[in-house]
């Protein structure tokens, strides 16, 4: 599938990718969405409180028994397997915890929301405000070049970010490089696309807040004359932990059409077992959380089997996905316009991209 | 000067639920709430163009079904980000096993 989007490709939200999205229509369209029965869908957007709950009570043993041990195990070659499961917590779990709690689904009641959403977001090191608007964008306009700030893999490729996106590096620089940039009261160009007017002073409030937290740590660490409070809390944890945030989420976009009206084309829904599902909040059922972003993670399988009718075969395994993610993304280093072609059932076309 | 029409027939709306209803060119929500009163707002998201009657209503509040924006449907005040803008309401009675409104 070629794209007839200008070339090279400028994914900044003020160039001329940003004025092409909005002269071709491509910005706040009209996106397909699956026939699902208004009965059907009231049902599944439903809020509950108990499964959120039930996961975050697990979640929060979680980090106490790993992190527990990890303590205890200090400084032995023990304490290696507790802090990667720390980690894994830490710095992968919570992209799932902000994303789901940003989008007021994971829990009925609003503060629950609110509180688990803060704490993702210092631990994941995505600033609150900026990061809710973010998202907010990046569902009206799914990998629309110049438009979405959440594009993860840009083209053409450049495999070395890509490598060292598994490692939380790019991630991490860009956070503290905001929050200096915040805590100064600055927004970059494409943040102030995005942020309206009336929420930038909670920006700038949270960025002088972490900082003080952050520098509180180092200055901890350097009193107690340990690194371990630093492999706690801070950057390096989201770094280290990184890694599985990025295997599941790159199989949400990567490699699939950018410039596209229709979800089934730009996502991807894969299936895994049950722990990177726990881990990951049902985000694997991506097709359908793009289309409709109100149900809750734990009714998506149910979603999923409703909206099978309408969609491309879901992904029979994270390896299947990457087979084919890997080779179109190293294709794409050469070849930009290129990307893979999902097949859309012949009786639910695709949504029509608004003519040249 | 009011210019009722009538939108739906009593009834049509489950409690606790809205329906879209188009006139003019213009496109509007009605909502029948828990306690069976009928209102009537915009049908766009004043975020994003984006059919409220898609979205999901919970007590006295509609909230889109794109960003999670919400609003109450009542007075039209727009409860957090991303909605900064209220919705506008228009009046509504019952008649003749009608929900009338006024689009005036």
């Amino acid at each position: 599938m070629d794209s007839s989007l200008p070339t090279p490709h400028d994914y900044s939200l003020t160039g001329p990718s940003s004025r092409y999205a909005l002269e071709h229509g491509l910005a706040n369209a009209e996106w397909y969405r699956a026939p699902i029965p208004r009965g059907k869908m009231k049902e599944l957007m439903k809020r509950s409180d108990g499964p959120a709950i039930r996961d975050t009570i697990i979640w929060i043993a979680a980090f106490i028994v790993t992190g527990g041990l990890a303590f205890h195990f200090w400084p032995t070659a023990w304490c290696i397997p507790f802090f990667l499961a720390y980690g894994v917590l830490y710095g992968s779990s919570t992209d799932s915890r902000w994303h789901e709690c940003g989008h007021g689904t994971a829990f009925k009641t609003a503060w629950m929301n609110d509180v688990v959403y803060q704490l993702a977001c210092f631990m994941i090191m995505r600033e609150p405000t900026v990061w809710r608007w973010s998202h907010t964008r990046h569902h009206t306009d799914t990998i629309i070049v110049g438009r979405d700030p959440e594009v993860a893999v840009m083209r053409p490729t450049v495999v070395l970010r890509v490598i060292l996106m598994f490692f939380g590096v790019p991630q991490v620089w860009g956070a503290i490089k905001s929050m200096v940039r915040h805590a100064m009261g600055r927004l970059s160009p494409d943040e102030a696309d995005y942020i309206p007017e009336m929420e930038r002073a909670k920006v700038y409030r949270t960025a002088r807040i972490w900082l003080v937290i952050h520098l509180a740590i180092i200055a901890f660490s350097i009193y107690v004359g340990s690194i371990l409070p630093m492999l706690f809390v801070g950057p390096l944890p989201t770094m280290y932990g990184a890694w599985l945030h990025i295997v599941t989420g790159l199989t949400q976009h990567a490699g699939l059409p950018e410039n596209v009206l229709d979800h089934r084309l730009n996502c991807r829904t894969v299936y895994m077992n049950p722990v990177m599902r726990f881990i990951y909040w049902n985000m694997n059922y991506h097709i359908e959380h793009h289309m409709f972003p109100m149900v809750p993670y734990h009714r998506l399988p149910e979603l999923h089997e409703a909206m099978k009718p309408y969609c491309p075969p879901p992904y029979p395994s994270t390896i299947a996905a990457y087979a084919e993610i890997i080779p179109a993304i190293i294709r794409q280093i050469r070849e930009p316009g290129w990307s893979i072609e999902r097949p859309i059932p012949r009786d639910h076309p695709a949504h029509a991209v608004p003519a040249e | 000067m009011p210019n009722w029409i009538a939108a739906c027939n009593i009834g049509d709306i489950e409690p606790e639920d809205v329906m879209r209803f188009d006139h003019g060119g213009r496109t509007f929500a009605i909502y029948r709430s828990p306690d069976d009163e009928y209102y009537a707002t915009d049908g766009l998201c004043t975020h994003e163009k984006i059919h409220l009657a898609d979205g999901l209503v919970m007590g006295n509040i509609i909230e889109c079904p794109k960003h999670n924006g919400r609003f109450d449907y009542r007075t039209g005040e727009a409860k957090g980000a991303p909605v900064c803008v209220n919705l506008k309401v228009y009046e509504v009675k019952r008649e003749g096993g009608k929900v009338m409104i006024d689009v005036g």
